[in-house]
């Protein structure tokens, strides 16, 4: 619901909402540009009176006197025949430039509130800055729910960089496109006459003197008046014995009989009044520079979210691929139900239903949203495919199927099936699959097999469940699904260095040359992604096209691609690799992997890894070039053995690139493990992280649960939580 | 151009109950290149004694400008049921508002003065920028304005 209510006005009005954001941004600088130009008062206690005597010295056909809130005072004036107007320095009462409102700026004020359409025009905008409105809430609503509710509403983003990006500005502007928009729409109210308005000119009751000679220097009222509160001065028009002076100021306004100088009437302001000025001020700058500055500058976000929503929805639709044959809800045996967020567990549902297809079976596949179990009159089984959205809430396709399963009078007469996606790293992993299984129990659902889950879309989970899927059916189900199918290409071994064979684990380091990429391949954006430690490289192992991901302990500015490989008894494809010999090539890619990065800024980074998890650190200490403190926790077997990057580890620390190193090794002596290490160095540790220094695991997931449950009970004093620094993205793992 | 047939029979007291009396009399306002955003005008007639007679048009539709049309403001309070049903849009800078009305014979050469007071945004009101006495031989005569209206004639 909130989603729509986000999407749809912004693909509607995208281009309405980026030309008043632009043209507002640019009026934005005008008043502050008026501040600036204009000349200082020198004497705070001038008065209306004296003004407009020495204005008139100055101009004696001066016809009007103005002060706007910056403090500008304009006069204008007849010359003979032509009229003129001043910027007008109150020092002197004479002009320093001259006052007339730019066409640009006219220009621009009409295209920012009305397009050029006259009151058309002034409706379509306004319609613009509801729906400002609308995406601003509803933004703000997803936003809170992304990160995990109001509390944590400013916490680091996690996710692909477009919505990261998009988040990001919306949660700067937010405030200034709320302010922007609400007093836009109140502006057009008050412009169409759809509120209360100030009592405006009061009524003459007392006539005229008829005689025009008493001087403006000598009159009370505007000897009584500063010249601060001054919002206008009319004179009358000369040899015209019927009119008057009219003085507007920041209390009122009233009129003034040349021939006496008495007040004839006053009205003060209202509250409306007050009200519609505050309005126009906050919306237009005038009067509070700093504000405008800061309300254009957050108006500037508006193209560049515009241009990154519109650009994640087109990939969240072209993420959605088209089902083949998908069959009728009333003739299917097996009905797929999708709950996706960014379209990527469609693609796995896409892959199931060519599968159960290819198997003989009639396959229905639809979100979530749309389940409607009274339709399914034929279905044998339910499989719900769940993506999560932020923490444990519906993904996109998925809104209102809890709801819709709660409120089902019986519990559906088919079993179900449900697979979870998400990520590992993430608090709560496949959080709403969970939810759905929990509400599935709760309503008495048969489920034809146990949640199983599918981490960081791994085709391999994904074709172990469709194993044990399939042998519930009494098929043989051969699930490959390929996310994105990578470009792979040759990379060529230049070297390897082997360890542990002593300790019964054989590792190695392997160093890949970077493949070529020819000026025609750069230029078309098809050579070599830049790609830097913690990245993974996807190999294909001769036999499968499943890719395995091994994490990169190099980046592009080393000029080669290192990773560390320890043989699995019966790996396919760790034992290829341990075979490999210098010369010989492997297929493979690489993918970011933007979750283990190291932060920006100069903050201590704790790294802490065990066997093969070295890797990415040692690649991090590599590139610490500008020698950022680092503290690395290694855990191994034996010194002797396993000590992967051994020399490279006191080379780093003499240069600066690692503050510290701490080993810890099982088949030692001592007998420790890496946790072990961390709790020796609790002080320590505590006061690092205090400082704000960022924690990096990388490793088996065993020592990961082991690092984590030691860094618990070291920060424990100090009220500190490895699940708070995860939300604050200071404890970022990667675990295999 | 436009050209508007307005009977005022009902709406204001110009007009005698018999349209025999009356006479289709043409207003022309040439507005100068002032540079600013349209102008609002209001087109009015006192009598011998310089008091408010009526209403003749209103050009621009939002009455809370009304007020910078500050002699036509005050002689009539800003009342907005001075100018039912005689209200059209403002009038472009360098543009010409043209109306066509069935004024009353008794108007003309009994010391009747049409007033046009005009306003535009962030710009000085002028008000009474156009004062010219209604009479049979000023007609078709082009009396000068003074800063929005370039000139004004009344045609018979």
């Amino acid at each position: 619901m909130i989603r729509s209510l986000h999407r749809l006005p912004g693909l509607v009005a995208a281009v309405l909402i980026v030309v008043l954001a632009l043209s507002g941004a640019a009026l934005s600088v005008l008043p502050a540009v008026e501040v600036v130009a204009t000349p200082a008062h020198q004497k705070s206690d001038l008065s209306v009176a004296e003004l407009a005597a020495r204005v008139e010295a100055a101009y004696p056909g001066v016809e009007q006197i103005k002060r706007a809130p910056s403090g500008r005072i304009t006069a204008w004036y007849r010359e003979g025949e032509s009229a003129g107007a001043a910027i007008i320095d109150p020092a002197t009462g004479r002009g320093v430039a001259a006052a007339d409102k730019s066409a640009f700026e006219r220009w621009l004020t009409n295209l920012h509130r009305s397009l050029f359409l006259g009151d058309a025009g002034r409706f379509v905008a306004a319609a613009g800055a509801a729906a400002m409105l609308a995406l601003t809430v509803s933004g703000l609503l997803l936003a809170a729910r992304r990160t995990g509710g109001w509390r944590r509403f400013f916490s680091p983003l996690r996710g692909p960089f477009w919505g990261r990006l998009h988040v990001e500005i919306a949660r700067i502007s937010a405030a200034g496109l709320l302010l922007s928009s609400v007093t836009a729409l109140w502006m057009t109210a008050s412009t169409f006459g759809l509120l209360p308005e100030g009592p405006g000119a009061p009524p003459m009751t007392t006539s005229v003197s008829g005689r025009t000679d008493y001087p403006a220097a000598e009159m009370a009222v505007l000897r009584q008046t500063p010249a601060s509160g001054l919002r206008e001065l009319t004179f009358p028009y000369p040899g015209d014995a019927k009119d008057v002076f009219t003085l507007k100021t920041g209390e009122g306004q009233g009129y003034i009989d040349q021939g006496t100088g008495a007040l004839l009437a006053w009205a003060d302001l209202g509250v409306w009044d007050w009200v519609t000025e505050t309005i126009y001020m906050l919306h237009t700058g005038r009067g509070a520079a700093a504000l405008g500055i800061v309300l254009g500058f957050m108006a500037l976000g508006v193209p560049v979210m515009a241009g990154t929503g519109v650009f994640l929805w087109t990939i969240g639709r072209r993420g959605r691929p088209r089902i083949k044959a998908n069959a009728a809800p009333g003739q299917a045996d097996t009905v797929l139900l999708v709950g996706s967020e960014g379209g990527s567990t469609w693609g796995f549902a896409a892959t199931l239903h060519a599968a159960l297809t290819a198997a003989g079976q009639k396959v229905h596949v639809a979100p979530m949203s749309a389940f409607s179990p009274s339709c399914y009159s034929r279905a044998a089984r339910v499989v719900v495919l769940a993506a999560t959205y932020g923490d444990g809430a519906a993904p996109g396709s998925a809104k209102g199927f809890l709801d819709r399963l709660a409120s089902l009078p019986t519990s559906p007469g088919f079993p179900l099936a449900v697979v979870g996606f998400g990520d590992r790293q993430f608090r709560d992993f496949c959080g709403y699959a969970h939810n759905v299984v929990r509400a599935a129990e709760a309503k008495g659902w048969v489920q034809l097999l146990p949640l199983d889950v599918v981490d960081r879309q791994s085709p391999q989970d994904f074709a172990r469940w469709g194993h044990a899927f399939g042998r519930v059916l009494g098929i043989a189900l051969m699930l490959n699904h390929q996310p994105k199918p990578p470009r792979s290409r040759a990379f060529t071994l230049v070297s390897r260095r082997d360890y542990g064979a002593e300790v019964q684990a054989p590792t190695t380091i392997l160093r890949f040359a970077l493949p070529r990429a020819r000026l025609w391949q750069r230029l078309t954006r098809r050579g070599m992604p830049h790609f830097a430690a913690g990245d993974l490289l996807g190999i294909l192992p001769q036999g499968s096209t499943l890719p395995r991901f091994y994490s990169l302990a190099s980046g592009s500015r080393d000029g080669f691609i290192e990773i560390c490989v320890r043989k699995h008894p019966g790996g396919l494809c760790s034992g290829q690799l341990m075979d490999l010999l210098p010369g010989q090539a492997v297929d493979a890619f690489v993918r970011r992997n933007r979750e283990f990065r190291l932060g920006r800024g100069k903050t201590p980074v704790v790294l802490i890894g065990a066997g093969t998890g070295i890797g990415p650190l040692a690649g991090f200490a590599r590139a610490n070039r500008k020698g950022r403190a680092m503290h690395l926790y290694f855990g191994a077997r034996h010194p002797d053995s396993d000590l992967l990057y051994g020399e490279e580890l006191a080379r780093w620390q003499a240069e600066g690139r690692l503050a510290s190193v701490t080993t810890a090794f099982s088949r030692s002596a001592a007998r420790a493990y890496v946790q072990d290490a961390l709790r020796r160095d609790s002080t320590r540790l505590t006061r690092l992280i205090a400082e704000g220094a960022q924690v990096m695991v990388c490793g088996g997931r065993e020592m990961a649960t082991g690092v984590a449950c030691a860094l618990a009970d070291i920060l424990a004093p100090a009220g500190l939580t490895p699940e708070l620094l995860k939300a604050e993205g200071c404890y970022v793992e990667d675990v295999y | 151009m436009k050209s508007l047939l307005v009977a005022l029979a009902l709406t204001t007291a110009l007009t005698l109950p018999s349209m025999a009396l009356a006479r289709p009399v043409t207003l022309t306002t040439n507005l100068t290149n002032y540079g600013g955003n349209g102008a609002y005008l209001a087109l009015y007639v006192t009598d011998a004694k310089g008091a408010y007679a009526g209403s003749l048009w209103m050009a621009g539709g939002k009455s809370k400008y009304h007020e910078h049309l500050s002699d036509w403001y005050r002689v009539t309070g800003g009342n907005s049921a001075e100018i039912n049903g005689i209200t059209g849009a403002s009038v472009g800078a360098g543009r010409a508002l043209s109306i066509t009305l069935d004024l009353a014979d008794t108007l003309f050469d009994a010391g009747y003065a049409l007033h046009i007071d005009a306003a535009a945004e962030d710009m000085r009101d002028s008000p009474s920028e156009i004062v010219v006495p209604l009479t049979a031989a000023g007609a078709g005569k082009a009396t000068a304005g003074r800063r929005y209206i370039a000139n004004f004639t009344y045609d018979m």
